[in-house]
């Protein structure tokens, strides 16, 4: 087996940026040297509407495909999923999840169904409405699973999002130091539940 | 050297077209190939390709303009999926029949109905009598380099029929994942120039294109059809060859792995190859000698060359992604098995349906199919030769 293979769930709502933060992830893998697979499972999508997206990310190149069943991490963009989807199924207890939330460590342990592994929060909200102004989860919680996973340390994945940020927003360069403040600021912000 | 690239199947099918540089592209915008002739019209309206892209109203018109150009003289390319491909049915038949090397990219998903967007080989599976050339592709790499030889393939002298290449719609087409480039120029050599023998702008050479054809002559052409479909074989070597040599990736009609001293195999298509590599990995890891063939080439069919291939295994099963809803198991499945009879090959063999409108098919469950397998050679029977694979049967 691949035991350079990490795979990521993402849980979120349409609209919310959880496919294109999927898909920046699997960028900024890329860009240190390493095989990825970014995709989201498309349903019947609408904004507000529940979306799952994945990555993979390994040393070597990856074949496999089909969705992502026993992840090694979560990532959870909007809290009030915790009570329709079961954002824990399959993942591993060496693993962990990260939310956005601001809801207290018990909540979350009953909203988790007893899940033995590390639990991670952070306030995307507050960190978006800080340094962008508007609530754009999608970008902390970028810098979240990064600083979570380890994929890659956080000076070299500031890095290359500044690349990445200049690409995605060539046609709108006013947003870009928003968004590198989001996750820089997002970076700082991660707590885990003891 | 190979660009290093991070890359969708939309995306890698629409950087293969804007290489080649077509004369002509008229598409119709349908899930989930849209993206290919919407990032193709942004290298149009950029001027970095100098094709004519017409944005035409239907994918009947779409393959109707791709004749017209192709008859004329021009390079044609399209890119479709399911429904797209089924209105333009009546088309398909006639661009094959009028022996023009059109080049298309179908990503595949199930056709209607009900409505269902996904993934599934039914679109395909529809057009496979209708003179096609028909490529499939396991990964956004393999969409790409097939679309790169497709134009030698097609309009080779000894060829002259349309092509088709496959990839699986939104699980390789929305899944950006890495793939080796090639410089520009070098597939621009590659590609080579289109020089039709006979085209309708030609002046020297006034000609009819599409005229009554009936009992006299249909037969005889339909033969020459036939025949070139055969043609393709070589030509599709050659051509492989070829690219290896430019890139290092080698290219079959098939693919086989770990075949060679199996005890079972399946056969598939498309992106599940991918995942199938990995079940035999692991079931090799535990002394389980499963192999896998993954079809390339599907039409022409190289029934020969797999019955071969598949002469050291006591027992076959075949994966169809498209019910052919006959009660006698999938298309894929059929060739398999008549072109395993016909070359005195008398594995058992066995048809599974699967993954039907983008049913999501795991790597447990590839991996019961081998056990399945396992079972039949233990008691060398195929109780019930015509099953599914991930099927809910409550």
């Amino acid at each position: 087996m691949d035991n350079s293979l990490v795979e990521i769930r993402w849980h979120g709502r349409g609209g919310q940026g959880a496919k294109t933060a999927s898909l920046l992830l699997a960028d900024a893998a890329f860009n240190t040297g390493k095989y990825i697979q970014g995709f989201p499972e498309y349903g019947p999508e609408r904004m507000g509407a529940p979306i799952t997206a994945y990555n993979r990310i390994s040393d070597n190149p990856i074949r496999i495909h089909s969705n992502i069943y026993e992840p090694d991490y979560v990532v959870v963009v909007d809290d009030t999923l915790l009570e329709s989807v079961d954002v824990t199924a399959g993942l591993k207890e060496t693993g962990a999840i990260v939310i956005n939330t601001t809801k207290d460590a018990k909540y979350l342990r009953d909203a988790l169904k007893g899940y033995k592994g590390k639990i991670y929060t952070i306030d995307a909200r507050k960190v978006s409405m800080e340094t962008l102004g508007k609530y754009f989860p999608n970008t902390p919680m970028l810098a979240a699973i990064v600083k979570v996973s380890g994929i890659m340390e956080d000076k070299v994945f500031l890095e290359d999002m500044q690349g990445s940020f200049k690409h995605k927003f060539a046609k709108k360069p006013e947003v870009i130091e928003g968004n590198m403040k989001a996750l820089e600021l997002a970076l700082t912000s991660i707590k885990e539940i003891s | 050297m190979s660009i290093r690239e991070r890359l969708s199947g939309n995306e890698a099918a629409a950087t293969a077209m804007k290489q080649i540089n077509p004369d002509v592209v008229a598409a119709f915008p349908i899930t989930p190939s849209t993206e290919i002739p919407q990032y193709f019209s942004t290298f149009v309206s950029n001027g970095t390709v100098d094709t004519e892209f017409v944005a035409v109203e239907s994918e009947h018109s779409a393959m109707s303009a791709c004749i017209g150009a192709e008859a004329a003289g021009a390079r044609a390319m399209t890119a479709t999926s399911a429904n797209g491909l089924s209105l333009m049915w009546e088309m398909i038949y006639i661009a094959s029949s009028l022996r023009l090397p059109i080049v298309m990219s179908l990503v595949n998903r199930a056709v209607s109905g009900p409505l269902n967007i996904h993934n599934d080989h039914s679109d395909a599976m529809g057009v496979r009598d209708s003179g096609w050339l028909m490529l499939f592709s396991e990964n956004n790499q393999e969409a790409y380099d097939n679309l790169i030889m497709a134009h030698r393939i097609a309009e080779h002298k000894d060829v002259l029929l349309p092509l088709m290449i496959c990839q699986d719609g939104f699980i390789t087409s929305h899944s950006i994942e890495n793939i080796e480039l090639i410089e520009d120029e070098n597939v621009k050599s590659f590609v080579g120039k289109y020089e039709p023998k006979h085209y309708l702008l030609n002046d020297k050479e006034p000609m009819a294109v599409g005229p009554m054809d009936l009992q006299a002559y249909l037969f005889e052409h339909k033969y020459q059809q036939a025949e070139a479909m055969k043609n393709a074989k070589k030509v599709i070597l050659e051509v492989a060859k070829d690219f290896e040599k430019m890139t290092g990736r080698k290219y079959g009609l098939f693919e086989e792995y770990k075949l060679e001293d199996a005890e079972m195999a399946i056969v598939c298509m498309n992106s599940t190859a991918g995942t199938t590599k990995d079940v035999v990995d692991h079931l090799r890891q535990k002394g389980i000698k499963a192999g896998m063939l993954k079809v390339r080439v599907y039409r022409p069919f190289p029934a020969e060359e797999i019955a071969k291939a598949l002469s050291n295994v006591k027992a076959v099963a075949v994966l169809d992604k498209s019910d052919s809803l006959n009660g006698a198991g999938g298309a894929l499945f059929e060739d398999v098995t008549s072109g395993m009879y016909i070359n005195g090959n008398t594995a058992k063999v066995v048809s599974y349906v699967y993954g039907i409108g983008g049913r999501d098919t795991t790597a447990k469950e590839i991996e019961s199919v081998y056990h399945d397998l396992e079972d039949i050679i233990k008691s060398n029977k195929v109780d019930n030769p015509y099953r599914y694979l991930g099927l809910r049967k409550e």
